[in-house]
């Protein structure tokens, strides 16, 4: 009997049932389900199905993180209903205004842990994967009939297997590791898969920087992707869980649809042209074009580590063109608030927002003017993305939208760093 | 159930965003989004759109976010179908689950050209370019997603899974 893959294992643990296939359709129900500010707008399909009350309340997290602090009454009237619904149903775990990104809140709070699986309405729940969770994005419709039933339909996905080797250069990220897979895979390689990834390069990555990886491979069309839980991650979540948990790793004889082998030690920072995010240059090919928006957050690349890189670029500087920081949360923020990272950005002429996703879809706090760019740590810079049609948007590294920040020009990190 | 209607081309990695912007989610009512559908590419497309036109797209159409409004923008401009190379995963799921009928075939999608008539036999999953007379097999859909599309989406689905609609 061959072995089987990480998203076999998962999707089988998750449906209650023995073994799983690829091709196979099974009634998951998952351990979490999450949503954001979209939930008032799931909570009325949710009544349209007829249900009274939501089955597994202790299992649904709601962050409010893509408008906050509400813009316009429009949105607080949103999350005022949200509230409420929440209070309603007694929904076990709601995060409010200023805690963060939700799949950053998640794995802050314990809520989602290795072996696990989580179905949430916002297509970058890969990001989960981190932990070596089953982490997949669905419609509102989906999550209303979750809430309504405990269960969802979802077919088996074949697998791919990236394996990464080698170590990471001085100003070189787990983002510009994406970036590069992205440009190889294209946006369809992995569509309809599960992205499981290996190696020895991974242990390599800070856990600030490991979420990266998951998260950006949604880019690439996956349904999901994973990283073998190491040691690293079981410390990380010992102060935070609320129950045991059980890692899954693939079989070394599970079978793949495809094997991508990434050596990490000749990386150079990457950047993602506008308008797709696997259109990649390393940066050496972009150095000069002018930017009037440098945004470092997002849950891409707003964690400590990534405010870290940006304050190691920007001590003593003083920046060129606009410079926005949004923390992907309130742990985040505190602690670059102790460090004085906070005090080395806004005295480099950063403008500070409040943890959530900021301007990445266009939403508020930062949208460019027509015919001006941006930089961007976030994960997509298709048209319009970040609010204006003629606004193009170039992704990076926080080392590369720093660096390019002082001087209003893409610039290659390395340089500052030398 | 037969489908006819006038074709809207387009090409690969065609995202949610340019589908419909987020500048424009505050609300989620059909007309409304259906106002702005596809604006960022095609500034004709919303003021021209005729009911029971058809969308064809390359491979990945509706890449990117996870946003419902992208399938309920295009239901509400009238659009009957969309063909493709090949869809993103959420994208293919949350049109099913609002009712929108949408197929996949690589070589009817390649073939079809802007303004050409297609007609669509949903239950056969056949599709006929008028213009060259040719007719195309398109995937089938996997049992479990044939269940919601006879419900009628998946709201409809659900009430019956929980008992609400015992006749439905």
């Amino acid at each position: 009997m061959a072995g089987r893959t990480f998203a076999e294992k998962a999707l089988a643990r998750a449906a209650g049932v023995p073994d799983a296939r690829a091709g196979d359709i099974l009634d998951v129900t998952p351990d979490l389900m999450l949503s954001h500010d979209n939930s008032a707008a799931i909570s009325q399909i949710f009544r349209e199905t007829g249900a009274a009350q939501v089955v597994y309340p202790e299992r649904i997290a709601i962050t409010l993180d893509h408008a906050v602090p509400a813009p316009t009454t429009r949105h607080a009237q949103n999350h005022a209903e949200i509230r409420e619904w929440v209070r309603q149903q007694g929904i076990a775990h709601l995060f409010e205004v200023g805690r963060g990104i939700c799949h950053q809140v998640i794995a802050e709070e314990g809520l989602i842990l290795p072996g696990e699986t989580v179905l949430g309405a916002d297509s970058h729940t890969t990001h989960a994967g981190w932990l070596g969770a089953f982490g997949a994005g669905v419609g509102r419709t989906e999550m209303a009939a979750l809430w309504a039933t405990g269960q969802l339909w979802m077919r088996v996905p074949d697998a791919i297997r990236i394996t990464l080797s080698g170590r990471l250069a001085r100003g070189v990220t787990a983002k510009d590791v994406a970036l590069h897979i992205l440009a190889a895979l294209g946006p369809t390689a992995a569509l309809y898969r599960s992205v499981e990834f290996a190696g020895d390069g991974l242990a390599g990555l800070s856990l600030d920087e490991r979420p990266v990886l998951p998260n950006m491979m949604a880019e690439a069309g996956a349904k999901n992707a994973y990283l073998p839980p190491d040691d690293a991650v079981f410390a990380y979540l010992e102060p935070r869980r609320t129950r045991d948990y059980t890692p899954l790793y693939p079989d070394p004889d599970a079978e793949y649809v495809a094997d991508y082998r990434f050596d990490l030690d000749s990386l150079a920072p990457q950047v993602a042209l506008p308008e797709q995010p696997d259109h990649v240059r390393p940066v050496t090919d972009v150095i000069g074009q002018p930017v009037q928006q440098a945004f470092i957050g997002t849950c891409t690349n707003g964690r400590l580590d990534d405010l870290r890189a940006a304050a190691q670029i920007l001590r003593g500087q003083r920046v060129r063109c606009r410079l926005i920081v949004i923390p992907a949360s309130a742990e985040v923020m505190l602690a670059a608030a102790r460090e004085g990272i906070l005090d080395t950005l806004i005295s480099a002429g950063a403008a500070i927002g409040t943890p959530g996703c900021g301007p990445c879809m266009g939403n508020h706090m930062g949208i460019p003017a027509p015919g001006e760019v941006t930089i961007s740590t976030g994960s997509r810079n298709f048209r319009g993305r970040m609010g204006t049609p003629d606004a193009p948007v170039y992704l990076a590294s926080p080392y590369v939208v720093a660096a390019s920040a002082i001087w209003g020009t893409i610039t290659d990190p390395r340089e500052v760093l030398a | 159930m037969k489908l006819e209607g006038k074709v809207w081309k387009y090409g690969d990695n065609i995202d949610t965003d340019v589908i419909i912007p987020a500048r424009y989610l505050v609300t989620t009512d059909p007309q409304t989004l259906a106002a702005h559908c596809m604006e960022d590419i095609d500034q004709a497309f919303a003021s021209q759109v005729q009911p029971g036109d058809i969308i064809v797209g390359g491979r990945n159409f509706g890449c990117g976010s996870s946003r419902e409004h992208a399938p309920i923008s295009i239901k509400g401009a009238g659009v009957s179908c969309i063909i493709a190379e090949s869809f993103a995963r959420i994208f293919f799921r949350n049109a099913i689950n609002i009712g929108l009928p949408i197929l996949e075939s690589p070589e009817a999608a390649r073939d079809a050209q802007k303004g050409d008539t297609l007609t669509v036999d949903l239950v056969a999953g056949t599709i006929t370019n008028q213009r060259t007379g040719k007719t195309y097999q398109a995937s089938p859909y996997p049992p479990f997603v044939l269940g919601i599309i006879n419900a009628g989406g998946l709201v409809p689905y659900t009430r019956r899974e929980l008992g609400i609609d015992i006749t439905g």
